[in-house]
């Protein structure tokens, strides 16, 4: 089962390489994994996406916990939480698929970013199961790039 | 050293780092100069602290870990940058996996080089990441200070462990306003200290209810300093004793209530008494395999209390009926005010046929010479001694035939099994503890990998007493390759025409061979009326083995004679 992990760490050097260390050298996989500042410049934010049952993810939790520039951990309760990923794909297109793109992309409420001479960049955002879908859809024009995003989530309600 | 910081002096990050150092008791730095931290080195010249001039980096490394197992201070190392640093990580390590309360300190190449392959550069933050508590890379003066408080708070509070702060030679030279604070603000680092009394409640009603109860007490009891109260704690509910490796001396082995060690090399009573428990009372350990065996098979009909000070042990290892987190001196101390005396009769007797039937013994009265009455020996000229070990059968007999009564007593690299610990360990904690008797139980293998600390001990008149148990072979790994492996003895014979009185006394040392039983005890007392460092060469019976034994994969009940 997946979990989505809110980390509030120090906004110092190396914090990062803690994490991402701890997790590998304890055998722990992470799915993905964001960060950024938060509206205290002293304090990042880290989203981080984990597999594994609930014995695994109490290990991950306490030993995360461990790490001196780890301040809070919130495993995210799915049901009320919005998560939210961000994807660039540029998509082969001539004046033929054009507007079966362009469909697909309002469809999705997606957005058209660039538009070349052979493709087209599109903007998505959304829980992973969006963003695959459309992908999906897109794959048979032709994806001639894709960068993803980790997922970013918060609890709903203005808890923190 | 410390007068006029009423006013706000200018001085070097060198003298800052002292200073600091000495306000907060450090007294002994072991240590090794090189070309980075001479402006530190120029510092230490006339300063209060005394620095003791090890042989290799490694070697300070476990004698600031030998320095904290004996005294519960915080053990500080120095090193340069590059293969200093490195040479350190070992002992880092070992310091990790136990444990203990090690502060090292590593000179780096000048801040504008980082990252610049400089001479003598290593990314040691990077390298020692997984085998610190934490670590710091200097990058201001101004971090020196604030950094050595919070290092030194986070190494020794909490569940203690090694800390490194790296620090670039331009910071030694720097010029910092010297404003000395003592206090220290972590915010991701608040060790939970009392237990949960719902909890603590819980413990209690089951303790009350269980008839077959084992404590285990690990090396927790003695970092929180709790001993006494483990003590009172096992005779109110009259519950036997086993104490780990890292727990050895946390409860006098000369108690009635003791069962000695559980595990592989443990008693084979300790062992039955877990397997048939229907209450486990785990304080201050972390159910290592060396203890567990089969983990499947561990302790079948126990609940499980457990009690630490590290939330992450909690569950990681065997399934937990009760955890209570926090210090194990302070839980104790509540268990004690809220429980009810109790006895258990039946359950002492059971155990007392199993210590009658399985007593810990070897082969006696035929006249050779064995490594077991050697510590036995030992044990019987110096039941006050602190014994250090290397790893492998002298770590398992020394652990096994000395009975430890006082915490800090048995000082060995127990999780990460460091061979080569022993001497410079023995070095540490004689420093920490000079008016006791210090013993080194060294094995001919281990001694050779850090054998050039007898002249660090030499040289400093540091008057520990090596006892080798000489028997030419890599023991521990022989006798597995002559139960595991047909006596294939791949690489584990020595073969070996060191001649290790000679070798001693090259360093300066005073040494003896012995060969038969019955200088034993003579050359034992020798060692202990001689001034200075002593080292006794015993030829023992070459392939003893460490016995009992569990078998790797079988339970701990399934211990058998080898």
């Amino acid at each position: 089962m997946k979990h989505t992990l809110a980390v509030m760490v120090e906004n110092k050097p190396g914090v990062l390489a803690r994490i991402s260390g701890m997790f590998s050298r304890r055998g722990f996989n992470i799915d993905s994994l964001s960060v950024g500042v938060t509206e205290n410049p002293e304090f990042s934010r880290m989203t981080i996406v984990v597999k594994g049952d609930e014995q695994h993810l109490e290990q991950v939790i306490k030993q995360l916990n461990k790490l001196v520039n780890v301040i809070k951990i919130v495993d995210l309760p799915s049901d009320n939480t919005v998560e939210r990923e961000l994807a660039l794909i540029t998509v082969s297109a001539d004046s033929d698929s054009r507007a079966d793109i362009m469909r697909i992309v309002e469809t999705f409420r997606a957005k058209i970013v660039d538009v070349g001479t052979k493709s087209i960049m599109v903007e998505v955002t959304g829980d992973e199961g969006k963003i695959d879908a459309i992908l999906n859809l897109l794959q048979e024009f032709g994806i001639r790039e894709i960068a993803r995003t980790g997922r970013v989530a918060v609890m709903r309600g203005g808890s923190k | 050293m410390l007068e006029g910081y009423g006013k706000l002096t200018k001085i070097s990050g060198a003298k800052a780092l002292v200073d600091v150092l000495y306000k907060n008791d450090v007294r002994v730095i072991f240590g090794y100069p090189g070309g980075v931290v001479l402006p530190l080195y120029d510092e230490l010249y006339d300063s209060s602290i005394r620095h003791i001039l090890v042989r290799h980096e490694q070697g300070a490394a476990h004698a600031a870990d030998g320095y904290a197992k004996a005294t519960g201070k915080v053990g500080v190392c120095l090193a340069t940058s590059g293969p200093g640093a490195t040479n350190l990580v070992t002992g880092i390590a070992s310091a990790y996996m136990d444990s203990v309360p090690v502060l090292a300190i590593t000179g780096q190449v000048r801040t504008n080089l980082i990252g610049n392959d400089a001479f003598q550069e290593a990314d040691i933050t990077g390298i020692t990441m997984p085998v610190t508590k934490h670590n710091y890379l200097l990058s201001d003066v101004e971090q020196i200070v604030p950094t050595v408080n919070e290092a030194l708070y986070i190494a020794r509070t909490g569940r203690p462990g090694p800390v490194l702060i790296d620090i670039p030679t331009d910071l030694f030279v720097a010029e910092v306003e010297f404003k000395y604070t003592d206090r220290v603000e972590l915010r991701g680092y608040r060790p939970t200290m009392k237990g949960h009394s719902m909890q603590i409640k819980r413990a209690k009603d089951a303790i009350a209810k269980s008839e077959r109860p084992v404590i285990v007490a690990g090396g927790g009891v003695i970092a929180s300093d709790g001993c006494d109260e483990l003590r009172a704690f096992a005779e109110k509910i009259d519950a036997p004793v086993t104490t780990t490796l890292m727990g050895l001396g946390a409860f006098p082995e000369t108690h009635e209530l003791s069962l000695g060690m559980p595990g592989m090399h443990g008693t084979k009573y300790a062992n039955y008494a877990i397997t048939e428990s229907d209450l486990l009372v785990a304080i201050g350990m972390r159910f290592d395999d060396r203890v567990t065996g089969n983990i499947e098979k561990f302790a079948p009909n126990a609940k499980v209390i457990h009690i630490d000070i590290d939330p992450a042990e909690i569950g990681k290892n065997v399934g937990v009926d009760i955890p209570i987190v926090g210090d194990a001196k302070h839980i104790l101390g509540k268990l004690l005010s809220c429980m009810e005396a109790r006895t258990g009769a039946d359950w002492h007797k059971r155990i007392s046929e199993w210590k009658h039937e399985h007593p810990l013994t070897y082969g006696k009265d035929d006249g050779k010479l064995r490594p077991q009455y050697i510590i036995e020996q030992v044990y019987d000229a110096c039941p006050d001694a602190i014994i250090t070990t290397d790893v492998g059968q002298n770590q398992m007999w020394a652990a096994q035939f000395f009975k430890y009564t006082r915490p800090r007593t048995y000082i060995s690299s127990g999780g990460l099994g460091v061979m080569g610990y022993g001497l410079p360990a023995a070095i540490g904690a004689k420093v920490g503890c000079p008016d006791n008797m210090v013993f080194d139980i060294a094995g001919d293998g281990s001694l050779l990998m850090l054998c050039h600390e007898l002249a660090t001990a030499v040289e400093n008149d540091i008057a520990v007493k090596v006892i080798l148990l000489n028997n030419r072979y890599l023991g521990m790994v022989r006798q597995w390759q002559q139960l595991f492996y047909d006596r294939r003895y791949s690489h584990t014979d020595l073969e070996s025409r060191t001649d290790f009185v000679k070798l001693a006394e090259a360093f300066g040392a005073s040494a003896v061979r012995v060969t038969d039983v019955k200088e034993v005890r003579p050359a034992i007392e020798q060692a202990m009326n001689t001034d200075g460092v002593y080292l006794i060469d015993f030829q023992v019976e070459r392939e003893e083995n460490v016995s009992p034994m569990v078998p790797v994969g079988a339970s701990i009940n399934q211990i058998m004679d080898v």
